[in-house]
């Protein structure tokens, strides 16, 4: 929203005819009414603690970054999906689940039946699609709250998903998926690293490490960052930009209000969570090729990070309110946090008390952000 | 004389056994203000979501300039050049005013192989709509939230005339707004007049429909009591036939004034 008021040719000339009761806003204040505020002074929080405390560790090395950038972009592929759902007024608590379901249809297929894993890859991915349209449509259908809807299919899913992996190789982990991948089309596209030949030249000039075969320490950028920022500008540009955007925040900010003018409502709804199904199945895929397994349990819990790095980036549970630039600052957090925790050799167990309190934080800050919107008091 | 703009001919409407409406009959010109009275239950709501189709009318008929229509759905409605502004559910208060204005309708441009949201249109368009409506905002992208009740009705007003309504039906505007903002609820009906538009103002207020009222419905249990013009009728005379007259004025004289 905050786009829009970037360049407003039209506002000069009204000045003289302003109502004298409207005060004047202070760009400071300005600045402060953008979702994503909270998220950009935890992102620089959190990295001037980290460069104090932990400098000396490795953290900021290229190995070091590259570690924290992986975990950051897998929490953010999943917070964009999670994030464009919330702000069109629902939630999807079956993402964990989803993540799970989707690696081992892959590894089923590709690996037990001996399908291209190509085709494996693209079943999953419609399969995931189908799943996000049904869980969408029984909340539309049944007016029904997505929470108890979604949460029904966070059963449903991880059931399914251990019982087809005993039921055809009576095992919870299937391998084998890399050897199945060798020369696969599609794989790479998950699977593999850009940018090779800059991380090797960057090394010959001495800019980064060398491993003692002397290969760079860092090979590549992972095709998961490189979703993670594909999905992160295109979800940026499908909120602020398009009509599209403009329907995803009506549906959750008024559906009733959002329908009399004739926006299909249950359409952007089916939609975001088809989207959010996409986005664990891209997280599952990418994760399944580098592991070169798919585990049943895999993605236990995401739907709850996912949703954690949204509210921290400013969205408001409520829906009709958030951004996706705010929900990957989220991830970021999210990221930089549990890694920088290890390498700063704190308990780990830590962590979690640290996301327990910086999300209590994020959700006080929001609503009164949210106050100072709308004005109530 | 000119044809109404709409019409609508012994509307009658039941759900189950519940007789809604039973025979009511109203007109409205062009650039007239037609007030639609009457307590909570006499039917309003039930005529006016007939009236910009919600409901089915059981009996009866709709005439748009002249011509027998039927209305499937408010979609229909609303391309017949009927819009309705609803009390509470007209605007979004988190997004902002431009983003409203424009919701279900948004113009866009060309980027590539993208379709982008013009906003510079979009925003100088809601501008102007709102400076001619005597809104001067502080900008585009401030949030609905920010204005008050009365202002957020004049957005909607603007929105459905500049979106090419005929007529305009207005549920209970002024019912939550104090007195300053009611009057500028009313100055803006008086303005929306003025382009030809014909109004629907539904109110139970007869000193607000007294105010810029043409012509005077009003409703009493699913019934029509008669169309008065304005000049025909008192408020008092009003008032008595909204709440079925006896009571209220043996109350008034109680309370040694009018209610």
């Amino acid at each position: 929203m905050s786009v829009e008021a970037d360049r407003n040719p039209e506002s000069s000339p009204q000045q003289a005819a302003r109502d004298e009761r409207v005060r004047e806003i202070s760009p400071v204040r300005k600045a402060l009414i953008r979702p994503e505020l909270g998220a950009i002074c935890g992102t620089i929080l959190v990295f001037v603690f980290f460069l104090a405390v932990a400098r000396d560790s490795g953290m900021f090395s290229a190995d070091g970054a590259l570690n924290w950038t992986v975990v950051s972009a897998q929490f953010a592929v999943l917070a964009v999906g999670a994030c464009l759902l919330m702000i069109a007024g629902e939630f999807d608590l079956s993402v964990g689940s989803m993540i799970g379901f989707s690696g081992i249809v892959i590894a089923i297929t590709s690996v037990t039946w001996g399908w291209p894993v190509w085709a494996g890859i693209l079943t999953a991915f419609a399969l995931a699609l189908a799943l996000g349209w049904l869980n969408g449509y029984l909340v539309i259908r049944t007016g029904l709250p997505s929470f108890i809807v979604t949460l029904a299919f966070l059963y449903i899913l991880r059931g399914l998903t251990i019982f087809a992996s005993i039921a055809t190789t009576r095992k919870t982990i299937i391998g084998g998926v890399r050897e199945a991948a060798e020369g696969d089309w599609l794989a790479p596209l998950f699977g593999g690293k850009i940018l090779n030949g800059l991380f090797v030249t960057l090394a010959d000039w001495g800019w980064i490490g060398k491993l003692r075969n002397g290969n760079p320490v860092v090979d590549g950028i992972p095709m998961l960052v490189v979703w993670a920022l594909v999905l992160i500008v295109a979800g940026h540009l499908l909120l602020t930009r398009t009509r599209f955007g403009n329907w995803i925040f009506a549906s959750g900010g008024d559906a009733q209000a959002a329908r009399y003018v004739g926006v299909p409502v249950n359409r952007v709804k089916i939609a975001m969570f088809m989207l959010t199904a996409f986005c664990a199945t891209v997280f599952a895929t990418c994760q399944v090729i580098e592991f070169g397994s798919a585990a049943a349990d895999r993605g236990l819990l995401k739907e709850f990070e996912a949703i954690i790095s949204v509210v921290i980036g400013g969205a408001l549970l409520t829906g009709g309110y958030g951004s996706v630039i705010g929900a990957a600052l989220g991830a970021l957090i999210f990221g930089v946090v549990q890694q920088g925790l290890f390498f700063a050799g704190v308990e780990s167990s830590l962590f979690r008390v640290f996301l327990g309190v910086i999300l209590l934080m994020a959700v006080i800050l929001n609503t009164y952000i949210r106050r100072m919107i709308t004005g109530e008091r | 004389m000119t044809t109404p703009l709409i019409e609508l001919r012994d509307i009658e409407k039941h759900f189950g056994s519940v007789i809604a409406l039973a025979g009511v009959s109203l007109s409205v010109l062009p650039g007239e203000c037609h007030c639609l009275l009457g307590d909570n239950g006499a039917g309003k709501s039930t005529f006016i979501k007939t009236m910009s189709g919600v409901h089915m009318p059981t009996h009866g008929e709709i005439l748009v300039e002249g011509r027998k229509t039927v209305f499937d759905s408010p979609r229909d409605a609303m391309e017949a050049g009927i819009a309705t502004v609803y009390q509470d559910l007209a605007m979004i208060p988190l997004m902002s005013v431009t983003r409203n204005f424009w919701m279900g309708r948004e113009p866009q441009k060309r980027v590539g192989p993208f379709k982008f949201i013009d906003f510079d249109k979009a925003n100088s368009v809601t501008m102007e709509e709102m400076a001619k409506m005597g809104i001067h905002l502080r900008e585009p992208a401030q949030a609905v939230g920010t204005l008050s009740g009365g202002e957020r009705q004049t957005v909607a007003i603007s929105r459905a005339v500049y979106f090419g309504a005929k007529v305009l039906i207005l549920d209970e505007p002024t019912s939550a707004l104090g007195v300053r903002q009611t009057s500028n609820v009313l100055a803006t009906i008086a303005k929306v007049r003025e382009k030809g538009i014909g109004v629907v103002f539904i109110t139970h207020n007869v000193r607000h429909a007294m105010a810029v009222g043409d012509r005077f419905t009003v409703l009493n249990r699913g019934k029509t009591l008669g169309t008065a013009l304005r000049g025909e009728i008192t408020a008092e005379e009003l008032q008595d036939m909204m709440a079925g007259g006896r009571e209220l004025a043996d109350l008034a004289e109680v309370l040694g004034g009018t209610v």
